[in-house]
């Protein structure tokens, strides 16, 4: 692939597992130099498998692929060098301590002497580990390790960090503090970051651009302003009395006019209309006519969870909740 | 070659440092060659009456063999801390950074190479306790040693390259379990050559456990036919540095798999 000046280029990835799962159908992306990238997708979107192909752990059945500049199916040496990872499933030795674990990923690097015990123990130091640093990463609590994780990706001073899914699993006070952290890790000049998450607000918060990705595939691009800004007007969502099945409720709102993009999953249906306040009344009076209960409705501004609805036809928040 | 060097030696003190960590595992590895060493030796006593039994006493012929049944076993385990690693990410981590592939095999096999050697000084220190003799002096232990060495880095390697293509813990128990004991009782290590069924006695010259039993013990006489010893000690290398060799491609297997 020509190296361009993008830090991350994928084109037209595809991947399949045995005979039945195609991870990857034609993924692409491009990751400009020093910005934050998110990818967005619910479990299975294949998220993972793009991480594993751009860092060279795994290579696609055809595409092509460059990360800092780099061919990563031609020349995987040359990019190993310039990448972190903090994978999905953390990589920390469980039997070493902190200090241990950073100083074996920083001499696998080539760094020795004084220069590694010094990026050793300021990199100890930042992530608030320097306590912790010569117990066992066994005894770590789930934050602890996951900061350890990014620690040892950032060793070597990378110039593109893969974190893939890196708060999954962590409690909501760590998570806040996760992200302050890589929102500082980004602000570092140079360091291009590509995140992936199946939470939408951590993308909202921490992605310059994001690309939602769906059955192996990129099915919407942009800045989370731009994605939320192609849904006009707000969106309606009402929680229904009884689960329905039958598209009854959708045809009761066909008739109101102003209303569109009607869908209805079980007992949640939703809505986008141009002016929330105005259409309420009109929707709730049209399910009453035909008949359907109805529990709450709320109004909100478009959100990610909107854009992800729109693309794929699912909610993302629904996605989760069935697994 | 020499970055890949570098890189096992840091690879083989995570591992021993890793084992260090682990008391109980120190303990059961320490002893169970003593209790091996100790049980067969009462078991099969009545051996060294045998009509035809060379040996003046059974723990002088069967310490060597408990010496290289020791390394088997080290060596067909090994692949058991290879999937500990995958399930951990530890191994995906490290393919992705620029550590050589070979290293990640050679650290392992360096630290089993250290445990076996401190196992065997064990079983040896115990059999000349209990009234073993070896002839053959320091020389002989040395290679007994270190050809039962070679045979437990060619068992690890396989083990470890059968734990990256399976990445199950069973498939590796089950394989270790199938090969091992057959592997060992097909051979001389307790019991004399011309006295095992003939059968045995053929197939018993393909098996590296053989070769080892072979040379360890031939150095160990009086007077050494030193062509045998070495003719054994080549074939264990070479074995080791091909099975390394396949252990080092199934990173590619492994890697195609995920
Ligand atoms: N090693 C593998 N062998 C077989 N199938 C796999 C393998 N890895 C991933 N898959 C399948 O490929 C698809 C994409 O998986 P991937 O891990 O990329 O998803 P993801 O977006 O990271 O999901 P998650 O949010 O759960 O991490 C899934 O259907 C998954 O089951
Ligand atoms: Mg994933």
């Amino acid at each position: 692939m020509m190296p361009t000046g993008a830090a991350i280029e994928a084109r037209d990835l595809t991947k399949t597992y045995g005979k039945e799962v195609r991870a990857l159908d034609g993924l692409g992306f491009t990751v400009e130099a020093g910005t934050v990238f998110g990818l967005l997708g619910p479990n299975g979107a294949g998220k993972s498998t793009t991480v594993k192909i751009l860092t060279t752990l795994s290579r696609p059945d055809s595409g092509q692929a460059s990360v800092a500049g780099v061919d990563v199916l031609a020349s995987p040496d040359r990019v190993r060098w310039a990448i972190g990872l903090v994978a999905q499933r953390s990589g920390v030795d469980l039997e070493g301590t902190g200090r241990e674990n950073l100083t074996l990923q920083g001499q696998v690097y080539g760094l020795r002497g004084t220069e590694l015990r010094t990026r050793v123990g300021e990199l100890l130091e930042r992530f608030g580990l320097a306590e912790a640093a010569d117990r066992v990463a066994r005894g770590y609590s789930g934050g602890m390790q996951r900061r350890l994780d990014i620690a040892m990706g950032l060793i070597h001073r990378p110039r593109v960090l893969f974190l893939d899914e890196p708060t999954t699993g962590l409690d909501p006070e760590v998570r806040a503090d996760m992200w302050a952290e890589i929102a500082h890790l980004s602000g570092n000049e140079g360091l291009t970051i590509l995140l992936t998450t199946h939470y939408l607000e951590e993308a909202d918060r921490l992605a310059g651009r994001l690309a939602i990705v769906d059955r192996g595939r990129v099915v919407a691009e942009g800045s989370p302003n731009e994605l939320k800004g192609e849904l006009r007007g707000d969106a309606i969502q009402v929680e229904l009395g009884d689960p329905q099945a039958d598209g009854q409720a959708s045809a009761a709102l066909d008739r109101v006019p102003g209303v569109w993009e009607v869908t209805v999953e079980g007992r949640s249906l939703r809505a986008r209309t141009e002016n929330g306040s105005a259409a309420v009344p009109a929707v709730l009076q049209a399910l009453e006519a035909g008949g359907i209960r109805v529990a709450s409705v709320t109004i909100a501004r478009p959100s990610l969870d909107d854009v992800y609805l729109r693309h794929t036809g699912r909610s993302l928040t629904r996605t989760e909740e069935h697994l | 070659m020499s970055t890949t060097l570098t890189h096992s030696w840091f690879m083989t003190m995570r591992h021993l440092r890793n084992l260090a960590r682990q008391p109980w595992w120190i303990a059961i590895t320490l002893v169970q060659p003593v209790i091996w060493l100790l049980l067969f030796g009462a078991v099969f006593k009545a051996t060294a009456d045998i009509p035809g039994f060379a040996a003046d006493s059974y723990v002088d012929f069967l310490t060597p063999g408990i010496v290289v049944m020791t390394a088997a076993f080290a060596g067909g385990w090994a692949g058991m801390g290879v999937i500990e690693d995958l399930n951990r990410g530890v191994i995906d981590r490290f393919l992705v950074s620029p550590v050589r592939r070979p290293a990640l095999i050679t650290g392992r096999l360096v630290q089993l190479g250290i445990v076996s050697l401190i196992q065997s000084l064990i079983v040896i220190g115990l059999g000349l306790l209990i009234g073993a003799r070896f002839p053959g002096g320091v020389v002989g232990l040395a290679v007994l040693v270190g050809c039962s060495a070679l045979l437990g880095g060619s068992l690890g390697a396989l083990s470890n390259g059968m734990a990256l293509l399976a990445r199950k813990e069973e498939t590796v128990i089950a394989a270790s379990n199938f090969v091992l004991l057959p592997l060992t009782f097909l051979s001389s290590a307790f019991m004399q050559r011309d006295l095992v069924p003939g059968w045995i006695q053929s197939v018993a010259r393909y098996n590296p456990v053989e070769w080892t039993v072979q040379a360890g013990r031939e150095a160990l006489t009086v007077s050494p036919d030193w062509g045998l010893v070495l003719s054994r000690a080549s074939l264990l290398a070479v074995l080791c540095a091909a099975c390394t060799w396949l252990a080092t491609r199934a990173f590619r297997s492994y890697q195609r798999s995920i």
